[in-house]
């Protein structure tokens, strides 16, 4: 149960900081990406304000086993740079680049009722089907 | 830089951070969100509490405009077409990588995890490649 409301909570909080941080529009990201024209830099400030609160807190926990409700701390163990983390980081890369969601942002954008983000959550099920069954 | 907004985008950001922490040292999970949507359609385990943690991000600007009656900017391009091929490659693309902007680009980079900065920093070199692509030859579907 406790995990259930820390989720619920956690997903708040989250999708406050999306907001507030301006991601939430995708106009903005695209001119994140856009070097070349009107490059806006805000994003780089959003997941350095994220990393200097997450560093530490990874840094103490490093050598802990279990979190404050018991589980087992899942630390991802893949070291291998593979052609998968790479060749899925360039798809995901140009998915973002398209039109400037990525899928936190775009599952927070059911917040402003555009009906143009259901396309975009029904393929973004449709590519992970795919990948699960590829 | 018209609209660059480096305090908002600062504060949001440590905002984020928050939910990451308090999500990791609670339950032990990361807070990637493409992992998340993915198991809450492809994993039993735990999938109300993922289930829980989107609906939290839908609730967290719902309830942010409420307080502030600041109105939330989203412009995206009207194409269905481009929507459409932009998830499924989202889609696709996070889950063969393992990640998206949270999970590699928040948990992965302050793990200090190789994975991560490497899918980050391609991530970001195809987005810039295709919104450099988009703007100079235009591809209007």
């Amino acid at each position: 149960m406790n995990d259930k409301i820390i989720s619920l909570v956690c997903g708040i909080i989250f999708g406050i900081g999306l907001v507030i941080s301006g991601m939430t529009n995708p106009a903005k990201v695209i001119s994140f990406l856009s070097i070349t024209h009107n490059w806006d830099a805000s994003l780089i400030f959003v997941m350095g304000g994220a990393i200097i609160v997450t560093a530490p807190m990874f840094y103490l926990l490093r050598n802990n086993e279990n979190s404050l409700l018991g589980n087992e701390f899942n630390f991802p163990k893949k070291t291998e740079i593979s052609f998968k983390l790479v060749f899925g980081s360039i798809l995901f890369g140009a998915g973002w680049g398209l039109i400037g969601l990525c899928p936190g942002p775009s599952i927070s954008s059911i917040a402003v009722f555009n009906p143009l983000t259901l396309f975009f959550l029904l393929s973004m099920t449709l590519g992970i089907l795919l990948n699960k069954y590829l | 830089m018209n609209n660059f907004t480096p305090i908002s985008s600062l504060v949001g950001g440590i905002i984020i951070g928050f939910s990451v922490v308090i999500f990791f040292y609670t339950t032990g999970r990361l807070a990637g969100i493409s992992g998340i949507f993915a198991n809450t359609i492809l994993n039993k385990k735990n999938r109300i509490s993922n289930l829980l943690f989107l609906i939290g991000l839908v609730i967290g600007p719902l309830f942010y405009f409420n307080i502030s009656k600041v109105q939330i900017n989203f412009e995206i391009t009207n194409s269905i077409i481009l929507i459409s091929i932009a998830g499924f490659l989202v889609g696709l693309g996070t889950r063969m990588s393992g990640g998206c902007t949270s999970g590699h680009g928040i948990c992965g980079i302050s793990r200090f995890s190789i994975r991560s900065v490497i899918a980050t920093i391609t991530f970001i070199i195809s987005g810039v490649v295709t919104v450099f692509i988009l703007q100079n030859f235009g591809l209007h579907l």
